[in-house]
């Protein structure tokens, strides 16, 4: 079922942010719902190393269907300092659980100013067809 | 509400299927074999002294050991296990599945050409360089360009052979340029080259009638553009009346148009790429002229190129000059501006065979015909695919006189009938119809890109929009069949997102 | 109605009503009239079946091939035997006709076929990942250079002069588009030079190429050229000649990164150059790096064991311009024949013709060494093939005077290398019995005798 979390930031390429509570300049990222539904069956996920830089709009990353290749886009820009290594054998996951044992990366955010740019929840299903 | 077909017993269809899936490994025991080496005439020698122990291989490589009856028997069987064109319609788009003649293969196995070694001496081997000299002629002719190398052995390569020769053609007149543009429904191998011949990809649209959107295009045309890579007919199967204009824009920025051959079927005799303004074509030997697709190769892609790019065609190519001992073919090296080489010799001659043999079969008039049939049966296969019960779930992508080719959409059935392109085209198996290309091109959603080509006959036609029909009409009543399809196949659904995660590349032995 | 077309009168009219046109010439209204071609293509007439068969049977009366003379001519292509059963399975419509298995379930004999294929090839090089084929020899090891270069992204690639030269110039062709030079590493004494290959290498050395055997038939130390180049990281790319893969040590269990080679000589036809296959295998590391087809096992929706192909993200259809190469056809029939002819051979078969030709060729080698104006060009191990000097004579003459006599006594190593323009190479395969061996042998001493009788002594070709 579509479900697209409230207490996510979500960038209009079907990308979430999850702001870490207790350490704020910690953001996990992961992709939405309706990404892993267009792509089907995840079966490689090809991750960024720790300590590469990403910026917000750009691809990090790529997943892998049987069929298809998609960018994987950053919400907000950092240094990756974790990877979610878990998804090597268990690709399955990105679909599953998406906004859970599907997170990809975690990333420590260089500029707080950015999360404007995100939607909220309602935003982004909004704005899906 | 049809069912799998149901076997006699579980059990004993359960053993025919194992066996039916054994690998020739699988089938191997100890001690089987089917070659006998000749006998040993020479003074034997100690192989320790021939071949050093260091050098020597410890463990034999784990080939199978069978007979020959158990090799026939295996890769017979197997042969079963494949739809083919000589045993039904194979509407596949793109790929030109027309009939293979069959004096082909007599001509190809003649022991002149298949025994022939291709570092013979060109004196002994006139024949074969006549051969290709004439099929190259024939080509050029076709295209309506001077110069054509064999060389390229299959459409991409021939790809990579244009975009080469256009790199070397700019650094000849001291020009880098970065960029090469393709439209956004070309062939994937297209957007691949370039990126192999070090250029960027830059995507032109695709207006509203499905040809090259010239505003776009005359937006990015800019001197860093090396190419233009196009097919007329394009991949939707139409012809973009705007050729020229686009031919204009692309030359007026110094840049060379190269013109993807795949679609060549639709215009033999009667328009021509060169004439057009195309300064490389290739040609797909498999498509248009016959080459059998062989599950999958061998092909053959050669190139016709105007004057202007003629220096850098690779080496050798087959000239005509009457020598001092009345020799008139020859493989000429001494090109200094050439590219190079795109592989070893000079070709796939065996391809070259069959081809020149078909062109000499068909001759100008029969070309033309060709051509005009499939555009014909694609016409009419479209006319028939228009009517009530069809139309509404499949409507055609674009509505205009199509070529040899024509794009149907399967969005309307996906939500009307809650089937896609993929499951009809899996349901097309019990007719015993090989599926058109699906999810291409990716401009149209649910593509289904059908082409039909003029070796067909007009029953063929008819009967497979009564197939279509009759599975839309089955999926209004219940989807869940197509959905499941196929039924009398040896596998059905398989699972490619398995094969993908744990791949098993390789029998473990 | 033209030739292979159904198309008659009465079918015209039905489907044109159907169409809604009025004639053929309406349905390319598209095309302007100025782009018309307006006359017929400058083409000979048509032909029937039989005219075409003679016509092409009198071209082919004019080439000399194996069937006509007993051949010593190699140098990257062979004259083996090839088993009849080839023929008749890849006569099979099943086989020569379908195109690529993109509908799995109605293609499980060709994937199949393929499966076979890889794992065949990976025995053989002693690497894990085989792909299903690429077009040949040379184009296997450019496509190996854009692997490496896909790798790491470094500028130079070091091949050695022993590579055939073929696949050292599409190397350098395909090197400049992507942005990487060539480089030659030179040989000492008929092998590569491994002090010279050392002293080149460093961290922003790409891949190093190696032949084995090498063009001029030594068995190299790919061992210890191996060593060297891991020393900076360098991708390790070796093209082997297959069948003496069956008693050499594969590449793999040498350190090699990708296998690459011509697979004519397992049961494909000379042809004049082609249609063959390339196979190519490499490490798994480089596993989603690879070009072209790879076919996988799973099962489907029954469980039942089937073949699909995999990992097609890699391949121009999916990832476009990102690809690793732009691969669509290759060379599917012919690796069919090659998994055959593989299977013909068999684990010992393999091992005995391996045997045999190290003894003929030995037996070869010898006996032409003996001839007076003969000597080795080196005296390196090989397998099939051999290279020879005539110091002082005319080669070319020399092989014209066997030609005549219905011998072909191999391949000029001026050709390709001036630095050997005295030199012979020469190839010994199973179809070439001791009696043809002695009737070269024969031959040649003649005529180097007259060569040398009718020039100059000292005078090189």
């Amino acid at each position: 079922m579509a479900d697209y979390p409230q207490d996510l930031l979500y960038h209009p390429e079907h990308d979430w942010a999850r702001i870490d509570p207790t350490h704020p300049e910690i953001a996990t990222f992961g992709i939405t719902w309706y990404a892993q539904d267009s792509l089907g069956e995840v079966v490689f996920f090809d991750p960024p190393e720790v300590g590469t830089q990403v910026r917000q709009g750009e691809s990090y990353a790529e997943v892998e269907s049987v069929k298809a290749v998609s960018d994987v886009i950053a919400p907000l820009s950092g240094e990756v300092v974790e990877v979610n290594g878990a998804l090597g054998d268990a690709s399955e996951k990105i679909n599953e659980d998406p906004y859970g044992d599907g997170w990809m990366v975690k990333v420590r955010c260089s500029d707080p100013s950015e999360r404007d740019a995100l939607l909220d929840a309602d935003a982004y299903a909004a704005q899906l067809d | 509400m049809s069912a799998p077909s149901a076997p006699t017993t579980p059990a004993s269809s359960a053993i025919a299927a194992a066996d039916d899936t054994l690998t020739i490994y699988e089938r191997s025991q100890p001690g089987r074999r089917a070659f006998v080496a000749p006998a040993l005439d020479v003074p034997e020698r100690p192989l320790e002294e021939l071949l050093p122990p260091r050098l020597r291989r410890t463990r034999p490589a784990r080939l199978p050991e069978v007979s020959e009856p158990e090799l026939v028997r295996h890769y017979h069987r197997l042969s079963k296990r494949n739809f083919d064109l000589d045993t039904g319609f194979y509407p596949l788009g793109s790929c030109t599945m027309k009939h293979n003649p069959k004096l082909h293969e007599r001509v190809a196995a003649l022991p002149g050409n298949a025994r022939l070694h291709p570092l013979q001496d060109e004196r002994r081997a006139q024949g074969a360089l006549e051969l290709m000299w004439n099929l190259q002629e024939a080509l050029g002719e076709i295209a309506g360009l001077p110069h054509v190398s064999l060389q390229p052995s299959a459409g991409s390569h021939g790809e990579l052979a244009g975009v080469l020769l256009t790199r070397a053609y700019h650094e000849d007149r001291g020009e880098q340029r970065t960029k090469v543009l393709t439209p956004d429904t070309a062939h994937g191998t297209n957007p691949a080259t370039v990126t192999m011949a070090g250029y960027e990809v830059v995507k032109v649209g695709t207006n509203a009638d499905g040809g090259v959107d010239v505003d776009d295009l005359r937006s990015k045309a800019d001197e860093q553009v090396a190419c233009l890579m196009l097919t007329n007919p394009s991949t939707l199967g139409l012809f973009d009346p705007d050729i020229a204009e686009i031919a204009e824009i692309v030359h007026g920025v110094g840049a060379t148009l190269y013109y993807d051959g795949a679609n060549l079927n639709a215009i033999m005799g009667i328009t021509r790429p060169g004439d057009m303004g195309f300064d490389i074509v290739h040609f797909n030997l498999h498509k248009s002229f016959t080459q059998p697709h062989g599950g999958g190769g061998p092909g053959a892609g050669p190139i016709a190129v105007s004057e202007r790019i003629e220096p850098y065609l690779p080496r050798p190519q087959v000239i005509r000059r009457e020598d001092d001992e009345g020799y008139a073919f020859h493989l000429d090296e001494d090109r200094p501006k050439s590219i190079g080489k795109l592989r070893g010799f000079q070709g796939n001659y065996g391809v070259f065979v069959r081809s020149y043999a078909y062109i000499r079969s068909l001759g100008a008039e029969g070309l033309r015909e060709a051509s005009e049939v499939a555009v014909l049966n694609a016409n009419y296969l479209l006319a028939l695919l228009k009517r009530a019960g069809v139309a509404e779930y499949l409507p055609v992508a674009y509505d205009r006189v199509c070529m040899h080719e024509f794009v149907l959409s399967g969005a309307p059935m996906k939500r009307e009938l809650g089937i896609r392109t993929l499951d009809l085209a899996k349901r097309l198996r019990i007719f015993g119809v090989h599926p058109p290309t699906v999810y291409f091109p990716l401009l149209v959603d649910e593509a289904l890109l059908i082409e039909p080509t003029e070796t067909e006959t007009k029953e063929t036609l008819d009967r497979f929009a009564q197939v279509v029909a009759e599975i839309l009409r089955e999926a209004a009543q219940d989807p869940e069949i197509a959905k499941h399809a196929p039924y009398s196949t040896p596998v059905r659904r398989l699972d490619e997102a398995r094969a993908a995660k744990q791949p098993v590349l390789r029998q473990p032995l | 109605m033209s030739t292979y077309t159904s198309a008659t009168d009465a079918d015209r009219r039905a489907m044109l009503a159907e169409i809604g046109v009025g004639s053929v010439e309406e349905l390319f209204a598209d095309i302007p009239a100025a782009l018309r071609l307006g006359r017929p293509l400058a083409l000979p007439a048509g032909m029937a079946e039989q005219e075409v068969y003679e016509h092409l049977r009198e071209l082919a009366t004019r080439n000399v091939s194996c069937e006509d003379e007993v051949s010593f001519l190699g140098a990257g292509m062979y004259d083996h035997y090839v088993p009849s059963l080839v023929d008749t399975l890849l006569s099979r419509s099943e086989f020569l006709t379908p195109y690529t298995p993109y509908q799995p379930e109605i293609s499980q004999g060709g994937l199949q076929v393929m499966f076979e294929y890889q794992t065949a090839i990976s025995e053989l090089t002693g690497l894990p990942v085989s792909n299903a084929s690429v077009y040949e020899g040379p184009s296997a090891v450019g496509a190996a250079g854009y692997l490496a270069k896909l790798a790491n992204g470094r500028p130079r690639v070091l091949a050695s002069r022993g590579v055939h030269p073929h696949a050292r110039e599409t190397l350098a062709t395909l090197a400049r588009g992507y942005g990487q030079t060539v480089e030659e590493v030179p040989l000492r004494e008929g092998a590569t030079d491994l002090d010279a290959l050392a002293a080149a290498l460093s961290d922003d050395v790409s891949a190093v190429v190696l032949q084995q055997p090498n063009f001029l038939g030594a068995v190299e130390d790919v061992a210890a050229l191996t060593e060297a180049a891991k020393q900076v990281g360098a991708v390790v790319i070796c093209a082997c000649d297959p069948i003496p893969l069956g008693i050499l040590e594969p590449p793999g269990a040498q350190g090699v990164d990708i296998c690459v080679g011509e697979g004519q000589t397992l049961g494909n036809r000379l042809d004049f150059g082609g249609p063959s296959f390339g196979f190519f295998a490499a490490s798994q590391e480089h596993l989603r790096r690879m070009p072209g087809r790879i076919a996988g096992e799973t099962v489907d929706v029954d469980g039942k064991r089937g073949f699909v192909l995999t990992l097609q993200t890699r391949e121009q259809h999916i990832r476009r311009e990102k690809a690793t190469s732009n691969i669509c056809t290759a060379q599917a029939l012919n690796a069919l024949a090659g998994v055959v002819y593989l299977g013909w051979l068999g684990r010992q078969g393999l091992v005995e013709l391996g045997e045999l030709l190290l003894q003929r060729t030995a037996y070869a080698r010898e006996t032409l060494c003996a001839i007076d104006g003969v000597e080795p060009l080196h005296e390196q191990v090989v397998v099939r093939e051999f290279a020879l000097r005539l110091p002082g004579v005319d080669v070319e003459a020399v092989v014209e005077r066997l030609a005549a006599q219905g011998i072909n006594a191999g391949y000029r190593l001026g050709r390709a290398y001036p630095e050997y323009a005295d030199g012979l190479l020469v190839a010994v395969t199973e179809r070439r019995t001791r009696a043809q061996i002695d009737r070269l042998a024969e031959a040649l001493a003649q005529a180097v005798a007259a060569e040398r009788g009718a020039a100059p002594a000292g005078v090189v070709a």
